[in-house]
C-alpha cells in the first residue's frame, strides 16, 4: 500500500474516532463546512487549476447535487449515501454539457458561461413548487444515526469526511496519471496539445463531469444538514467565490494546495463567523483572494516551494 | 397575449433597451476593445449607483450626481487599469485565469464591501421625474424611463463620435486593432489603454445614475447585470458601439416580452439564455470585429 492509501485510511479512522472525545455539537456543525470546502475546492481545481479553465458556476452544480438529494428523499425517502451518489449524478451529467461549452468557448467566454449556467438553473429551481420554490422547503431530518455515532450531525460530519477523502484521491489519480498530464498541456497551449495529438475534447469533457459531481456530492447533504433548502443560499456566490478562492489561495498545482486552502480558509470564516460577522467572513475570502493573486500566485505552496529554496541556498 | 399587451411591451422593451445599451457601453470599451477581462464592470455600475443615493441624501438630483462623479471615477479607473497592468499584462505569467479570478474578487469585495456599509435592503433615489408618468395615447409611460432612455441615448451618441472622430478615440480603436503595430509608430498603448479603461469605468458613474433611476438597487444586483452586460456586449460582437444599441434593444424587447407573457420570475433567465446561446452558436455576436 502507497503511502496516499495508508494515509486516507488514517485520516477516516481519525473522523471517525472523533465522536469518541468530542461532543460539542457546534464542532460538527463547523467541521462539517470546512470538509465541504475541501470537496467543492478539490473538485474546482481538476477543471480549474488542472486545465485551466475558470468555472464561476460552482454553487449551480452544488445546488442540484442538493435539490437532486431533496426530491429523492421527498420522493421515496432515499438514504443518505444514495442520496449522494444521485446527487454527484445529475451534477455530472451537468458538467458534461458544461463541458461541451469548452469546445467553442476558451478563457472568460468559458467563466461568462458557467455564471449564465447558474443563473438559468437558479430561475428553474425558484419556479419549481415540489422543492418549494422560492419559498424554500423544510426537511425533517432522521433522528437516529447510524453506527456508534450521537447524532445525525455527527453522521452528516462523517459521511462528508468520506465525500472529503474520495474528492481528493479522485483529484490526485487525475494529476498523477496520463490524464493529469493532458490537462496541464491544455492548460499551457491547447492548440499545441491538439496539434501532438492530445485528445483534448475527452480529457475535457473527463475533467468537466468529474468536477461537477464532486461538487453535486458536496451539496447533496446539504439541506440534510441545514433541515431546510432554499434557492438563494443554495445558490449563493459565496461557494463559487470560495470554490475558485481556496485552490489559488492554497496552489493550483498539486492536489494538496485546495485541501490546504480550504482547511485554512475554512477555519477563518467559521472564526470570523462567530467572533466578528457573517458579512465581514466573505468579505475576507474576497480579500484574501485579491491579496494572493497579486502578490503570490503560486499560493500558499508557491511560497513554500520559494523559502525552501532560500533556506537550501544559504545552507 | 392580445396585440395592445405585445405593443406595449415593445415599447417598454425599447426603453429598457436603451437603458441596457448605456450601462453596457463601459464593459463594451474595456471587454470589447481592450480585451480586460472586466467581470467587476456591473459592480462598478451598482457603486456608481450608491454613490447616487449618497449624493441624494444631501439633495442633489440624480443625474447631476452621475455627472459629478464622473471625474471620480475616471480618476478611480486610471489606478485600477494601471494596477491591473503592472500586475498581471505586463509579467505576461497567465494573465487569463488570474486576471479572471482578480476581477471576480474585486466585484466580490465591491459587493459585499457595500453589503456593510448599507446593508441589504434596497436603496431609492428621489426626483421629480421619478413615480411620475407621461400620457402618450392609450398608454402611460413613467418618466424616470424616458429620461433614461434621454440619457442612454445622449451618452452612447457622444461616446460613438468621440471614439469615430477624435484623435484620441481612435488611437483606441487602434490599439484594439494591433497594439504592435502602434508601438511602432511611436504611441504609447498602455497610455491609451489606461485612459480608456479610465473613460469606461466614468461611463459607469452616469449609467449608475441611471440604474438607481430606473429602479430600487441593492448590493446584490451586480450579478444580475453581468448577464445583463455581457449579454448585451457579446451579443453586439466586441467593440462595436452601434451593435451596443441594437443589442440592448434586442435583450430590452425580448426582456418585457417575457416581462409581460410569462412573468417577472423567469425575466433575470432572458439575458442569461441569450448570452448561452449566443456563446454557444455565434461567439463573434451580430457585429463582430
Amino acid at each position: 500500500m502507497g503511502r496516499f492509501v495508508i494515509g486516507a485510511l488514517a485520516v477516516l479512522a481519525v473522523l471517525a474516532a472523533i465522536p469518541l472525545w468530542v461532543t460539542n455539537e457546534y464542532f460538527y456543525f463547523a467541521a462539517y463546512v470546512v470538509l465541504q470546502f475541501i470537496v467543492l475546492a478539490t473538485a474546482w481545481n481538476i477543471l480549474g487549476g488542472f486545465a485551466g479553465y475558470v468555472n464561476f458556476g460552482s454553487a449551480a452544480f452544488f445546488a442540484i447535487g442538493a435539490y437532486t438529494a431533496v426530491a429523492l428523499f421527498k420522493a421515496v425517502n432515499l438514504p443518505l449515501p444514495l442520496q449522494i451518489l444521485a446527487g454527484a449524478a445529475v451534477s455530472g451529467l451537468l458538467g458534461l454539457g458544461v463541458g461541451l461549452l469548452t469546445l467553442r468557448l476558451r478563457g472568460i467566454f468559458f467563466s461568462i458561461a458557467t455564471i449564465a449556467v447558474a443563473i438559468i438553473l437558479e430561475t428553474f429551481i425558484i419556479n419549481w413548487s415540489y422543492v418549494g420554490g422560492a419559498k424554500g422547503l423544510p426537511i425533517l431530518r432522521p433522528t437516529d444515526a447510524p453506527l456508534h455515532f450521537q447524532s445525525y450531525l455527527q453522521w452528516l460530519f462523517f459521511v462528508m469526511g468520506v465525500v472529503a477523502v474520495i474528492a481528493v484521491a479522485c483529484a490526485r489519480y487525475v494529476q498523477t496519471s496520463w490524464l493529469g498530464r493532458g490537462l496541464r498541456a491544455i492548460r499551457d497551449n491547447e492548440s499545441a496539445a491538439e496539434c501532438s495529438g492530445v485528445p483534448t475534447l475527452q480529457l475535457k469533457l473527463a475533467a468537466a463531469t468529474l468536477s461537477g459531481a464532486l461538487m453535486g456530492a458536496a451539496g447533496a447533504p446539504f439541506a440534510q444538514y441545514l433541515s431546510f433548502i432554499e434557492p438563494v443560499s443554495a445558490f449563493s456566490l459565496t461557494y463559487a467565490v470560495n470554490a475558485l478562492a481556496m485552490p489559488i489561495i492554497g496552489g493550483m498545482a498539486h492536489w494538496i494546495g485546495p485541501v490546504i486552502g480550504a482547511i485554512l480558509l475554512g477555519t477563518v470564516q467559521q472564526i470570523v463567523t462567530v467572533t466578528i460577522s457573517s458579512e465581514l467572513n466573505v468579505l475576507v475570502v474576497g480579500v484574501l483572494l485579491v491579496v494572493f493573486v497579486v502578490a503570490a500566485p503560486e499560493g500558499i505552496l508557491g511560497l513554500v516551494a520559494k523559502l525552501r529554496r532560500r533556506v537550501g541556498s544559504t545552507k | 397575449m392580445d396585440l395592445e399587451l405585445l405593443y406595449e411591451a415593445i415599447i417598454s422593451g425599447i426603453l429598457l433597451g436603451c437603458f441596457y445599451a448605456a450601462v453596457s457601453l463601459g464593459l463594451s470599451l474595456a471587454f470589447g476593445l481592450l480585451d480586460v477581462p472586466h467581470i467587476a464592470h456591473p459592480s462598478f455600475l451598482v457603486l456608481g449607483a450608491f454613490a447616487t443615493y449618497m449624493l441624494g441624501l444631501q439633495g442633489v438630483d440624480p443625474l447631476l450626481a452621475g455627472l459629478l462623479m464622473m471625474p471620480v471615477f475616471f480618476v478611480f479607473g486610471l489606478a485600477v487599469y494601471q494596477f491591473y497592468y503592472s500586475t498581471f499584462e505586463k509579467r505576461g505569467t497567465d494573465t487569463g485565469l488570474r486576471g479572471i479570478a482578480f476581477f471576480f474578487g474585486v466585484a466580490f469585495i465591491v459587493e459585499v464591501g457595500l453589503i456593510v456599509a448599507f446593508g441589504v435592503d434596497q436603496r431609492l433615489v428621489e426626483a421629480p421625474y421619478i413615480g411620475t408618468s407621461t400620457r402618450f395615447g392609450e398608454m402611460r409611460i413613467p418618466n424616470r424611463m424616458l429620461v433614461a432612455f434621454g440619457v442612454a441615448v445622449l451618452i452612447t451618441t457622444v461616446l460613438t463620435i468621440y471614439l469615430a472622430k477624435t484623435f484620441t478615440g481612435r488611437a483606441i480603436k487602434a490599439v484594439a486593432q494591433d497594439e504592435g503595430a502602434l508601438r511602432l509608430m511611436g504611441a504609447d498603448p498602455v497610455r491609451i489603454k489606461r485612459f480608456a479603461f479610465a473613460i469606461a469605468t466614468a461611463t459607469c458613474a452616469l449609467a449608475g445614475a441611471l440604474l438607481i433611476i430606473v429602479g430600487p438597487v441593492d448590493p446584490g444586483l451586480g450579478r444580475l447585470y453581468i448577464g445583463r452586460t455581457f449579454c448585451v456586449v457579446v451579443l453586439a460582437g466586441l467593440g462595436s458601439m452601434s451593435g451596443t444599441v441594437v443589442a440592448g434593444l434586442i435583450l430590452g424587447i425580448a426582456e418585457s416580452i417575457v416581462l409581460a407573457s410569462v412573468g417577472a420570475a423567469w425575466a433575470p433567465a432572458v439575458a442569461f439564455g441569450i448570452l448561452l446561446v449566443v456563446l454557444g452558436v455565434r461567439p463573434a455576436g451580430l457585429f463582430g470585429r
